[in-house]
């Protein structure tokens, strides 16, 4: 009867599972094109760096901690005007992943911040020194130096954005987040909760495992 | 090839105003090398990072190689700073490069293609004796590699200086010599003029022509390092030179001696002379030499002796009379002059 369910349950665990990808995929892709930039402005723009540059600095950190201190689950509902107005629907897991994205964006951004920060200052310096231009330095020594912490940045954004997605579900996202919801919450259903949870915690681990082995086979320190 | 005039820099916080360096005036030769010492905090590192304006003067005026470089800015601040190369105590190697691309990032900062960038790489680490470690990352490599390879980095765009911030003192005292001779040998076959910081007065004796003692953001004595060796005028000067020259004899050898104890210093090639054993034979007193030793100076020999001369008053005072004419510096340390 429990495995008779869980076949029962297949199509629909495997549509979720694509769904969670999609969002969860967005998201990183989104927080790579925009929060790793953004990140590195944090940190150039930094007192005592080549582009120290106060305003840039405060107005920049004030946008990221802004969203961050919003609580998800009501950053979701808050920009449902926004969602409308750019993927012209609310639900489904196009529309959630605008959301995940805004979220992502200064989540990444801080990680890469602070895994900047680990570079040694003098590294940097050295290459002033050697009259390098910003963004050959940015480039060639920052990127370079941070990657190891870039790529296990990037590790915990998805797994915090696989949790953000499952709050997706309850308004209507879709994913492995929105399943569990509907069978498991609303109706009591428990195997269905389990398998949920259970593809939940391969996910991850399978995530958290690729992120450490790619960010031990970068670093050269 | 340097002149800083007035340079003065000052850290200025809500609550308190720093010196950093006060209105310091100097100037470097072409082709010299220049030793700056001081203890941590005498503002020498921050005088030095004056120089490529690493560090902005608050006020004063450096010139390197007759330009002006407080006026440039932006791309022509960093085309000059590629014609002064710099080297650092932590080395400050790209740990995620190899040795061959630390070296060529220096030539990419200044626009060298990619073919020349790999011959010149490769010229450079033969020059610093590291033509097999091209390929290593920096992870395994010694103190002494990596810093040669800061110093291929450092010569990459043939600069006119380079600037070296206690480039030694994290080396042990054998590797320290290697870098020092690798150092004197660029400064000879490439005619490039280096400014060295350093608390070591090792460093200065062995490679530097001229040296500054700096104290509180200040210069407080400067000269050929030969003469702050031979004739150190300020305390603190003297600290430092006591540091490689101590001539401290013990307490009670000094209370038992019976005769006059005298400190003569030898410069030159008089320290090759016999002048005491002529002391000896033409006057009737005996030596007994308590302490002595011929410190190399940028291979300019100079001698310090302590020696306790022993016989009739009269006697001693003409044996002394006689070395005051033949030495440079005669000091008595005990007894009736």
């Amino acid at each position: 009867m429990f495995l008779d369910s869980i076949v029962d349950l297949l199509p629909e665990l495997n549509q979720a599972f694509l769904e969670t990808m999609l969002m969860v995929g967005i998201g990183l892709l989104v927080a790579l094109i925009l929060g790793l930039p953004m990140g590195i402005l944090l940190y150039v723009t930094d007192r005592g760096l080549f582009l120290e540059n106060r305003l840039v600095k405060s107005v920049v950190g004030m946008i990221v901690n802004l969203i961050r201190s919003i609580p998800f689950i009501i950053l979701l509902v808050f920009l449902l005007p926004f969602t409308k107005w750019l993927v012209d629907t609310t639900t489904g897991p196009l529309a959630a992943s605008v959301s995940l994205s805004v979220a992502a964006i200064p989540f990444y951004a801080r990680i890469v911040e602070s895994s900047a920060r680990e570079i040694d200052k003098g590294v940097i310096e050295a290459a002033v020194a050697a009259g390098a231009s910003p963004w050959l330095i940015i480039k060639d020594i920052i990127f370079p130096e941070a990657k190891p912490g870039l790529i296990s940045g990037l590790t915990i954004t998805a797994i915090s954005l696989i949790g953000y997605s499952a709050m997706a579900g309850t308004v209507g996202g879709g994913g492995i987040g929105d399943l569990a919801i509907r069978y498991g919450y609303y109706r009591y259903d428990d195997t269905v909760m389990f398998t949920t949870v259970i593809v939940l915690i391969v996910l991850v681990q399978l995530i958290q495992y690729l992120g450490d082995f790619i960010a031990k086979a970068v670093n050269k320190r | 090839m340097i002149t800083l005039e007035n340079i003065e820099k000052v850290y200025e916080t809500k609550s308190q105003r720093v010196i950093g360096v006060d209105k310091v005036s100097l100037t470097i030769q072409k082709g010299e090398i220049y030793g700056i010492v001081g203890y941590s905090g005498a503002g020498k590192s921050t005088l030095l990072r004056c120089i490529n304006i690493l560090e902005r003067p608050t006020s004063g005026k450096v010139i390197v190689d007759g330009v002006d470089l407080l006026q440039l800015s932006g791309k022509k601040l960093r085309e000059a700073r590629q014609s002064i190369g710099m080297i650092f105590q932590g080395f400050y190697l790209v740990s995620s490069k190899t040795v061959f691309d630390n070296v060529a990032f220096a030539l990419k900062a200044a626009g060298v293609d990619r073919a020349e960038r790999k011959d010149r790489v490769l010229e450079l680490l033969s020059l610093v004796g590291l033509a097999d470690k091209a390929n290593q990352y920096p992870a395994q490599l010694s103190g002494g590699q990596k810093q040669r390879v800061s110093i291929a980095r450092a010569l990459a765009n043939n600069p006119k200086v380079l600037l070296c911030d206690e480039a030694t003192s994290a080396l042990d005292p054998s590797t320290t010599k290697s870098i020092l001779s690798l150092l004197k040998k660029i400064n000879e076959e490439l005619g490039i003029t280096i400014v060295i910081i350093t608390h070591e007065m090792e460093v200065v004796k062995e490679i530097c022509d001229r040296c500054a003692v700096m104290q509180d953001g200040k210069i407080v004595e400067q000269g050929a390092s030969y003469e702050i060796f031979a004739n150190p005028m300020e305390s603190l000067t003297k600290e430092f030179i006591k540091t490689v020259l101590d001539f401290q004899l013990p307490a009670k050898l000094v209370q038992n001696c019976t005769g006059t104890l005298v400190k003569l210093q030898f410069r030159g090639n008089l320290a090759e002379e016999a002048v005491v054993s002529d002391m000896l034979q033409q006057h009737s007193v005996k030596g007994n030499i308590l302490h002595g030793k011929v410190e190399y100076i940028r291979e300019k020999p100079l001698g310090i002796f302590i020696m306790e001369i022993i016989g009739e008053q009269p006697e001693v005072n003409k044996a002394i009379n006689y070395l005051e004419n033949r030495v440079q510096q005669v000091e008595v340390i005990q007894g009736v002059s």
